[in-house]
């Protein structure tokens, strides 16, 4: 995305200089793996070659969901996955009239940013009411809706694709909306409705698929000495409020810290705790943490606050009952992690967070404190009188999570 | 519909998209009021008077206001990077170079050739540029220009307009409108204004936020004696400039980090912060690069602190009466400084953690030579601490340091090497600042957690080098003695993961923790 866009070159989004490979003795070897032969512990490579193993960590990531669009497989129809995918982006890019994008999600929203930094309008196909209301609350989501349409962006809602069109050399003409009917002329066409596990090639061996590779807790697969982490991965039992498969990029990070911990023979666990993520939609950023689901469930109510401007919102999900805080969702406020994690954990009640509301804010300093704004919108609808929270300074942080 | 677009990746070299037509006259304006400067150099006879020096400055103030009011004010308020990287300007191509090389010669003339700027070599009067500013000089200090005024002038307009442009491009983000603010209220007051009117009054120009070893010559004998001779005004000054050193520095470095000077005061930093804000994402952040600046800005810190104490040696040698110190006081205070530091480094435990021990021996070594040498000196009775005329030692650290250092390649070589090769390689002033900001002090850049998704726009845009993603994505806060504290790697991290803070109850812990480890 951001070398598309000019931000940074490919050397800049690599987080290691390659003298740390050799530094850490990790043979790093450039091929692809044709065929897995798991009963005599070998890697085949379509060069040819061969690889021997002991263990085997399989972390073969995702591929762009497709959903038998007619005319998917046309020139200038791609998902945004891989480093191929962008330059292939790339490639199309020149003299491109506009650019349509299937599918409201996070590789969507960034997909539509990188096309609008070179000045190509973008369209983009949304099947929800308001973008990613499968994921958002209904307020969040049409905040989000605005924002993306502020920057210029054609954001057709409730609108799904019939079919991709081509042209006489067999590439993308135009898109058909299924609602509307209408055609959409466009010369690139950015399939973005979510991932699914890279797995087919294994299909018909030995180990054992489901939509992912299955997985025990220690993320073992069926097969002794063969793990597999992150995107591919599908735990067979995941723990209370997480999914079986994860494909975002912390949780690859723990099942990896995890999977060396196994093969180098400690028993541990896969347990990562507590939901959280972060987005950003052009300028608007986006951070969960806990259980905020689209709609509110059983023994949920939610405090929801947003500003004037419609440029920062706050919710969060607590327990009527309990009034235990659950989750909180965030756009354009940076709230700190450690301290939400604190609050979920000791089930702290809503009373309480807005209380201590300052020890969570991570916006940079003197940024304009929103909080008077919350305060007073929760005084109003719980009939309370707490008057606007202290300063965020970082010594009372460090006393509330050492407490 | 009229769209441009690139052929070749990033990886390659696309062309940009072009600016548009209001861009374009700003440019044209811009040039304009250069080439007067111009002409003015060349004694072209067409741009005289302070009409044209006015006309001039009204013309490039215009110029970049209405090209950044274009490139900033009318997008929406949010990170605005789009494309840097395809431009030749600011990807070291053509326009690069050509900038470059301009600078560095401007430079040159200045220090080396101001003759070329028309300065008189005799009694004559001056000529060319430096003539040319005479109106604005007689209005602010009653004289007429040097080649520094020019240089000051064009320097405060520098950081006033892209300061400017600077709080457009981060309008959205207090803490960079306030800092920048701040950087353009001391170059304007302080640094640019205050001394000059301080000489139309008779008194010896002074930066008072000009702090020693920025300020090299502060200890020089000659400006010792201007500050005494200027009554009480002069005394204060002197004094003042003490204090900075061992008092009001050290307590705002505890407090607030290296960055209340380095991006919220210094001159220096407030160029790199404004006009070379184009040029941050230009430093190297390769591990090699991070060995050559530890070696080379704590060189220049030893050898600036070496040179002062053989400078002010020679001083009280030369001037054994009429002061309060002498040259064997002078020894003792010397003395008692060196083995403060050196035994707090070795015996203070979270000092001597966090050093490493071969820059530990090096600088003992250092310090003990510089303490014997002194006193061999001293009861030798030679004026010459080290045995080497300071006076010229001084004047080879000008020349290397202050001028080819400091000026040349800190701000010629901004469009490719980016815009704090100077305070990240060679200020004398930032390696203190950084070394009290590693040992002792409140501030650190705290990580949110799990949050960071290791993209890589902290590390690219830090102007200082600092890989700061290899922290962030262990969790890990970053303490780098380099840290300015810019503050820009918080602002264009899309996932809220950077925040600058400053916190009494942690500070020899600061980076201890390694929080996304995920196992314990």
């Amino acid at each position: 995305m951001y070398i598309y866009m000019g931000h940074m070159t490919l050397k800049d989004i690599q987080p290691y200089e390659d003298h740390f490979w050799t530094k850490n003795r990790i043979d790093l070897k450039r091929a692809h793996v044709e065929d897995i032969h798991f009963s005599d512990k070998r890697l085949q490579f379509s060069s040819g070659e061969e690889l021997e193993f002991d263990k085997l960590i399989l972390a073969l990531g995702s591929k762009p969901n497709k959903f038998g669009w007619p005319g998917q497989a046309l020139d200038g129809v791609r998902g945004l996955y891989s480093l191929q995918d962008l330059e292939y982006m790339e490639n199309h890019s020149s003299d491109l009239k506009r650019a349509v994008i299937v599918g409201g999600g996070l590789i969507g929203v960034e997909m539509a940013e990188m096309f609008h930094s070179r000045h190509i309008p973008v369209s983009i196909l949304v099947r929800e009411n308001e973008y990613w209301d499968n994921v958002l609350p209904s307020e969040e989501a049409s905040m989000v809706s605005r924002h993306i349409g502020n920057h210029g962006i054609d954001l057709r809602l409730s609108s799904k694709l019939d079919e991709i069109l081509p042209d006489d050399n067999g590439r993308v003409r135009a898109v058909r909306v299924k609602e509307s009917q209408e055609i959409i002329e466009c010369g690139y066409v950015g399939l973005t409705a979510g991932v699914s596990p890279n797995v087919d090639f294994l299909k018909d061996s030995e180990l054992e698929i489901d939509k992912g590779i299955l997985v025990d807790n220690n993320l073992k697969t069926n097969l002794d000495s063969v793990f597999a982490i992150g995107d591919c991965a599908q735990l067979r039992s995941p723990s209370p409020g997480r999914g079986s498969i994860e494909a975002i990029w912390y949780t690859g990070r723990m099942m990896g810290e995890v999977a060396a911990y196994n093969i180098c023979g400690k028993d541990i666990s896969y347990d990562p705790g507590f939901w959280f993520n972060s987005a950003k939609f052009f300028d608007l950023e986006y951070q969960v943490y806990g259980s905020v689901p689209p709609g509110l469930e059983e023994g949920m109510d939610s405090f929801y606050w947003q500003d004037r401007a419609l440029e920062k919102a706050l919710r969060i999900v607590f327990n009527p009952e309990t009034e235990a805080v659950i989750g909180f969702n965030l756009l354009g406020i940076r709230f700190r992690q450690e301290v939400c994690a604190k609050w979920l954990r000791e089930k702290a009640s809503l009373e309480d967070v807005m209380r201590n509301i300052h020890l969570a804010l991570f916006d940079p300093e003197f940024s304009p404190a929103f909080t008077v704004q919350l305060i007073k919108a929760y005084n109003d609808r719980f009939q309370r009188k707490l008057s606007p929270g202290l300063k965020p300074v970082y010594d009372r942080v460090f006393n509330f999570l050492k407490s | 519909m009229d769209v441009k677009v690139y052929k070749s990746m990033s990886l390659s070299n696309p062309q940009p998209i072009g600016l548009d037509n209001v861009q374009k006259a700003s440019v044209a304006v811009a040039f304009t009021g250069l080439l007067i400067l111009f002409l003015a150099t060349f004694n072209q006879s067409i741009v005289e008077g302070q009409l044209f020096l006015y006309l001039s400055f009204v013309l490039m103030t215009a110029g970049v206001l209405i090209f950044s009011w274009r490139s900033f004010r009318t997008k929406p308020a949010g990170i605005n990077n789009n494309g840097i990287l395809f431009s030749s300007l600011t990807n070291r191509g053509l326009w690069a170079w050509g900038l470059g090389v301009f600078l560095t010669g401007f430079y040159v003339s200045l220090y080396w050739f101001p003759s070329y700027l028309g300065l008189a070599s005799g009694d004559d009067g001056n000529t060319g540029l430096i003539a040319f500013f005479d109106p604005l000089s007689q209005v602010l200090k009653s004289q007429p220009a040097s080649q520094w005024f020019v240089y000051g002038s064009l320097y405060t307009l520098a950081i006033l307009l892209f300061g400017i442009r600077f709080i457009w491009k981060y309008r959205h983000n207090r803490y960079h409108v306030i800092r920048t603010f701040s950087i353009m209220f001391f170059q304007l007051g302080f640094a640019f204004l205050l001394p000059e009117f301080l000489q139309k009054l008779n008194y010896p120009y002074n930066d008072m936020k000009n702090v020693w070893p920025l300020n090299y010559y502060f200890f020089d004998e000659w400006n010792i004696k201007a500050l005494l001779s200027s009554g009480n005004l002069g005394l204060f000054m002197l004094l003042l400039g003490v204090a900075m050193i061992f008092i009001i520095s050290p307590i705002l470095t505890y407090l607030y980090g290296k960055r209340w000077y380095c991006s919220w005061v210094c001159g220096c930093g407030g160029l790199a912060e404004t006009a070379g804000d184009s040029f941050r994402h230009l430093s190297d952040k390769s591990l090699k690069a991070w060995q050559i600046e530890r070696w080379l800005i704590h060189s220049v810190l030893l050898f600036s602190f070496a040179m002062t104490a053989g400078v002010i040696f020679s001083f009280f040698h030369n001037n054994p009466d009429g002061y309060w110190l002498n040259k064997g006081s002078f020894i003792l205070i010397l003395a008692g400084i060196i083995i403060i530091l050196v035994v707090a480094q070795w015996l203070y435990k979270p000092f001597k953690e966090s050093i490493d021990k071969t820059a530990l021996r090096i600088f003992t070594g250092f310090m003990l030579i510089v303490l014997m040498l002194s006193c061999i000196a001293y009861f030798t009775g030679s004026g010459n601490a080290l045995f080497i005329d300071f006076y010229s030692l001084r004047s080879t650290y000008g020349f290397l340091i202050g001028a080819a250092f400091s000026g040349v390649i800190g701000v010629g070589f901004y469009p490719l090497m980016g815009n704090r090769v100077w305070c990240r390689f060679g200020c004398p002033m930032a390696a203190i600042l950084g070394v009290q900001q590693k040992l002792f002090s409140r501030f650190r850049i705290t990580t949110n957690g799990g949050q960071c998704i290791s993209c890589g726009n902290c590390s690219t845009y830090c102007e200082m080098g600092i890989d700061v993603r290899s922290y962030a994505q262990k969790g890990q806060n970053i303490v780098r003695a380099s840290c300015v504290g810019c503050g820009v790697c918080a602002a264009v991290c899309p996932r809220g993961v950077l925040r600058l803070e400053n916190g009494s109850n942690d500070i020899f812990d600061r980076t201890r923790d390694e929080r996304t480890v995920f196992v314990k």
